[in-house]
């Protein structure tokens, strides 16, 4: 019996890199597809992509990023400052996410003085 | 055997740089994207489709008609920045007509101008004459012109007259002339100034390899030149009621040694301003860029 859960336990963890994989390529496919709109100014249609990409792998952080900058683009900056966040948690070393994160403060800044003036 | 030994290394190096290319293809995880973030306009204007860059009440320098030029370039502006069909009507002489509405008030205490709700407002007070030192158009320049009678010198000079901007009814009656626009009117006041003191500059320099440096230096100086205090007032043109508001301030100094027109400083510190102006009707797209992962 011991034996029998062993194995299984064994299997699953065999498997469960390629699941890991099988997810990641998927939302892949999408990130993929949304910067090619995205590089076509089709700025909905990506960000539908990446919303997608995050849907099938939460943990994508270049996803979240490519989504944020999306909310950017369509003026839904709550939603972009959250994007950025979770990208930033998800890997807190990307500079390029940095930068991107740092652009988009100053123009929300910008614009929340303005509405406050 | 030469040639077939220089043939191979040709084709292996091929190889090696179709290699190199398709492993920088699959190695390029960013890409550069340009990008125009909106900022929404202060003001929703949707319930409006013209609008009458009325006049401004407008001091400081003789040298510059800022109500004109307010006007012109403020329409000229609207017409190119924003969906709003810009009114072509005369420019409103703005400080005589507040002149004349309280002398008229003086006059006739009973008919007090009615806010956009109805409520009697207090008449608008007699203005009294300024009697502030002339500046002239040139800055830091110590000439004294004549000072004609009410010129608006200062912000206190100002203030005399910006009650005309709370007439609802003055307002109202302008707007069903021109079949209820959003009115834009104000204040402008363009005033000569003049600083003395040390400045932060920038000197360049060669070292003994002649490698350029920049050195910063700091120099006492005398400066001229403007500051431009602009106030806009957003009105409906259906009610008369004031809907938004706001102040800036741009100022320029020039070396007292340059003589920089007065028209031309005008131009360059409304140059800073227009976005901020235009950023209250219509929605600003900020270009830049911004890096898409894999």
């Amino acid at each position: 019996m011991l034996h029998r859960v062993f194995a299984i336990v064994v299997a699953l963890l065999a498997l469960a890199p390629a699941a890991y994989a099988d997810v990641r390529s998927d939302a892949k496919a999408q990130v993929e597809f949304g910067i090619k709109a995205a590089q076509n100014e089709l700025w909905k249609e990506a960000t539908y992509r990446w919303e997608k990409a995050t849907q099938i792998d939460p943990t994508y952080a270049e996803a979240w990023n490519n989504l944020a900058i999306g909310y950017e683009y369509a003026g839904r900056f709550e939603d972009a400052e959250m994007a950025y966040q979770r990208a930033l948690k998800l890997d807190p070393n990307n500079t390029m996410i940095r930068q991107n994160y740092d652009q988009f403060k100053e123009i929300d800044d910008r614009s929340k003085r303005r509405r406050d003036r | 055997m030469q040639p077939a030994n220089q043939n191979r290394s040709r084709l292996g190096r091929s190889f090696a740089v179709l290699a190199l290319f398709g492993v920088t293809a699959a190695c390029t995880n960013f890409y550069e994207v340009p990008i125009e973030t909106p900022i929404q306009a202060k003001l929703d204007v949707s319930a409006f489709r013209r609008v009458l860059v009325a006049g401004f009440i407008s001091g400081g320098t003789d040298d510059v008609d800022a109500n004109m030029e307010t006007v012109r370039l403020l329409r000229s502006q609207l017409r190119t920045k924003t969906n709003l069909r810009v009114i072509e009507a005369e420019v409103l002489p703005l400080t005589e007509l507040a002149n004349e509405q309280s002398r008229a008030n003086a006059s006739q205490p009973a008919s007090a101008p009615v806010a956009a709700d109805g409520a009697v407002m207090a008449p608008v007070p007699s203005l009294p004459q300024p009697a502030s030192p002339a500046s002239t158009g040139q800055p830091g320049e110590d000439t004294k012109k004549p000072d004609t009678p009410g010129a608006i010198r200062s912000k206190r000079d100002l203030e005399r007259y910006e009650r005309i901007f709370a007439d609802a009814a003055f307002w109202k009656k302008l707007g069903e002339e021109y079949e209820s626009p959003l009115i834009i009117t104000g204040t402008v006041m363009f005033t000569p100034q003049q600083s003395a003191g040390w400045v932060n500059q920038n000197r360049e320099q060669y070292d003994q390899l002649g490698r350029r440096i920049v050195v910063p230096t700091r120099t006492y100086m005398e400066r001229k030149g403007f500051v431009l205090e602009p106030k806009f007032v957003f009105i409906d043109g259906r009610t008369g009621a004031t809907l938004y508001s706001e102040t800036q301030r741009r100022e320029v100094l020039y070396p007292s040694t340059q003589s920089t027109p007065a028209l031309a400083s005008y131009f360059e510190l409304m140059d800073q301003l227009i976005p901020d102006f235009l950023g209250a009707l219509s929605t600003q797209r900020i270009r830049g860029s911004r890096i898409l992962l894999r």
